[in-house]
């Protein structure tokens, strides 16, 4: 279980989060949403040690992450980042093994070449595993580093705005692939997503952040409300029923 | 293994030319009616400068190879960071301060003066990287340049210019035997490069990847320096600064191989070693009897090469 206390992140004078505690449940899918600089990319990456919070601390499974072992962590938690970028020219192949890092350290093992060829083809991208990744399109590549994290196999996945650069199909293929993952094996998703339908569909969880404030959270059904999601990204938004989901409409 | 054979031959036809390339007579049919001082020029001339040839090609690649992956930077190599520039510094402050200091002592100096040196150039590069890839070469390039009127000034001052003059231009036709084998110090470095080869990997795919792979950022790319300033080190007290190796090699070597370290290290070592070799042959036979000093061959090639890859379309959007 992951919980964070109080954490605050100060850049400079400004604070970009502010206070947030919360419980996250386990073996979900759990969205972030809010709107362009409201603060999601800090939480998660504050949650996943990537950047200290300036106050406050989180907790997973137990211990504190600045007491966790970053190898041993690793094992239990990944985060891709928003647009990785790279200018390192390896093949998809070498990348998605480099998931399986944190287990072999460098020595792989049946186990860690299984767990390569699974990621790989469960994201379907078995055809590209000997293109280097810097001559791939935005999408093949963002979906290249999903299978890295895939492979990491790790039991809460921290994915800020995956559905970059893809189409609408890889899109459902991804947020199918994580409910596969939540449901299989068990896992915890955490991830961004800014077109608000696909979390109304895919999401079991949400977390709403407005200015650096965790202001709501709580069920996707309960979040799925015009009055919310007005608050949350300035527009008015209207909520429709469409067999038994909402669906959000904000084009005027 | 076709590749590996290939690549065992020409080094090995490269190894022979060089063997019987010199003032003194001595051609591969008389391997076998050998005089005995011809077996003396053999063992204690030409096989040593083969073999600090090969050493010193092969390491400075590798050593390139570490630095373009842990600075994150294509254009990043010893030379182009000036950490060759510290070392002359820093066998310049050995000389000054103990005239009578070992090779050993020498290359402390070296290494203690280009690690510091080096890691000042990350902390520069770290503030200009954002602004344009090319800026950070160009800093260690000037950077380097100070150093080295500093280091003239100081050889001028306590009146070493002679003794310095050979580490100005590097070259291999001092190399006799008893007086380069500590250039073999560098042979362990490259397997313990080759230990850490994912690692450098995942360090250049930056600090977010590689902590969340569960890699300690900081302290693989504090080893990569270290392991890097070594070979420089032993390289220019040992045959003086070579330029260059350590930045074309690994970028040709990419174009075809890419850029995981664990897949290119042999390639990268193997090249470096057959180009400064091919290199060396050159020098000796341009302007037969004389020598060329292979600092200034490579400095030609070298810089062309740069050049041909500043201006390379870069390769995605
Ligand atoms: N390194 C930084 N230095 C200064 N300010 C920063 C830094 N990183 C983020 N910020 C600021 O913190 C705020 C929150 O940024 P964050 O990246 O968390 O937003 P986000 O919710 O992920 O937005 P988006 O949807 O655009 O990705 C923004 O106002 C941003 O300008
Ligand atoms: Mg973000």
């Amino acid at each position: 279980m992951i919980s964070t206390e109080n954490i605050s992140k100060k850049y400079r004078s400004e604070l970009v989060l502010k206070g947030v505690s919360t419980i996250l449940p386990t073996g979900k899918i759990i969205a972030f949403i809010g709107s362009n600089g409201a603060g999601k990319s800090t939480l998660l990456n504050i949650i996943s040690r990537l950047i200290p919070p300036s106050e406050g601390s989180v907790v997973i499974d137990g211990k504190k992450t600045s007491l966790w072992n970053t190898g041993d962590l690793a094992k239990t938690l990944t985060i891709l980042g928003q647009s990785p970028q790279s200018e390192t020219r390896i093949t998809v192949k070498d990348l998605v093994s480099f998931g399986r890092f944190p287990h072999s350290n460098g020595e792989t093992t049946p186990d860690d070449e299984r767990a390569v060829a699974e990621a790989l083809n469960i994201t379907g991208i078995e055809t590209l595993k000997d293109r280097y990744i810097d001559e791939l399109s935005g999408g093949q590549r963002q979906m290249a580093y999903i299978a890295m994290s895939v492979a990491q196999d790790t039991k809460y996945i921290l994915l800020d705005e995956p559905l970059n650069n893809l189409d609408m199909g890889r899109s459902v293929k991804i947020m199918k692939l994580m409910q596969k993952l939540v449901k299989e094996k068990s896992k915890t998703i955490f991830v961004v997503v800014h077109d608000i339908n696909f979390v109304s569909f895919y999401a079991d969880y949400v977390l709403a952040l407005k200015d650096g404030i965790l202001k709501y959270q709580g069920e996707t059904e309960s979040i799925m409300r015009p009055e919310i999601l007005s608050d949350i990204y300035d527009i008015d938004i209207t909520v429709e029923n469409y067999r038994g989901k909402k669906i959000c409409i904000y084009y005027k | 293994m076709p590749a590996f054979f290939v690549q065992f031959i020409v080094l090995a036809m490269l190894a022979l030319c060089s063997l019987f390339i010199g003032v003194a007579d001595l051609s591969p049919s008389g391997i076998f009616r050998m005089n005995s001082e011809q077996i003396d020029i053999l063992s204690i001339s030409r096989i040593p400068r083969l073999c600090s040839v090969i050493v010193a090609g092969a390491s400075l690649s590798v050593a390139g190879l570490i630095m373009q992956r842990i600075t994150r930077n294509r254009f990043v190599s010893p030379t182009t960071a000036g950490t060759m520039e510290w070392c002359k510094l820093g066998v310049m402050a050995a000389i000054i301060c103990m005239p009578e200091a070992s090779s050993a002592m020498r290359v402390f100096g070296a290494f203690a003066v280009s690690l510091a040196g080096t890691f000042f150039f990350m902390a520069v590069a770290g503030k200009v990287q954002n602004r344009g890839i090319i800026l950070v070469p160009l800093v260690g390039i000037m950077m380097g340049g100070v150093v080295n009127a500093c280091s003239t000034f100081f050889a001028y001052k306590y009146d070493i210019i002679q003794n310095m003059a050979a580490w100005l231009q590097g070259n291999f036709s001092l190399v006799i035997a008893g007086n380069y084998e500590l250039l073999y110090f560098s042979v362990p470095l490259m397997f313990a490069a080759y230990f850490y080869a994912d690692r450098f990997t995942i360090a250049g795919m930056g600090k977010n990847t590689a902590t969340s792979l569960g890699l300690n950022y900081k302290s693989i790319v504090n080893i990569g320096l270290v392991l890097v300033t070594v070979i420089s080190s032993i390289t220019v007290v040992g045959v003086g600064n070579i330029p260059f190796v350590g930045l074309v090699v690994p970028n040709i070597i990419s174009i075809f191989k890419g850029d995981s370290v664990k897949n290119i290290l042999w390639d990268t070592a193997w090249f470096g070693a057959a180009l400064v070799l091919l290199c060396d042959i050159a020098c000796r036979v341009i302007i037969y009897p004389y020598e060329i000093p292979i600092g200034v061959v490579l400095s030609i090639i070298g810089s062309f090469i740069f050049l041909g890859l500043l201006t390379r379309k870069p390769r995605h959007a």
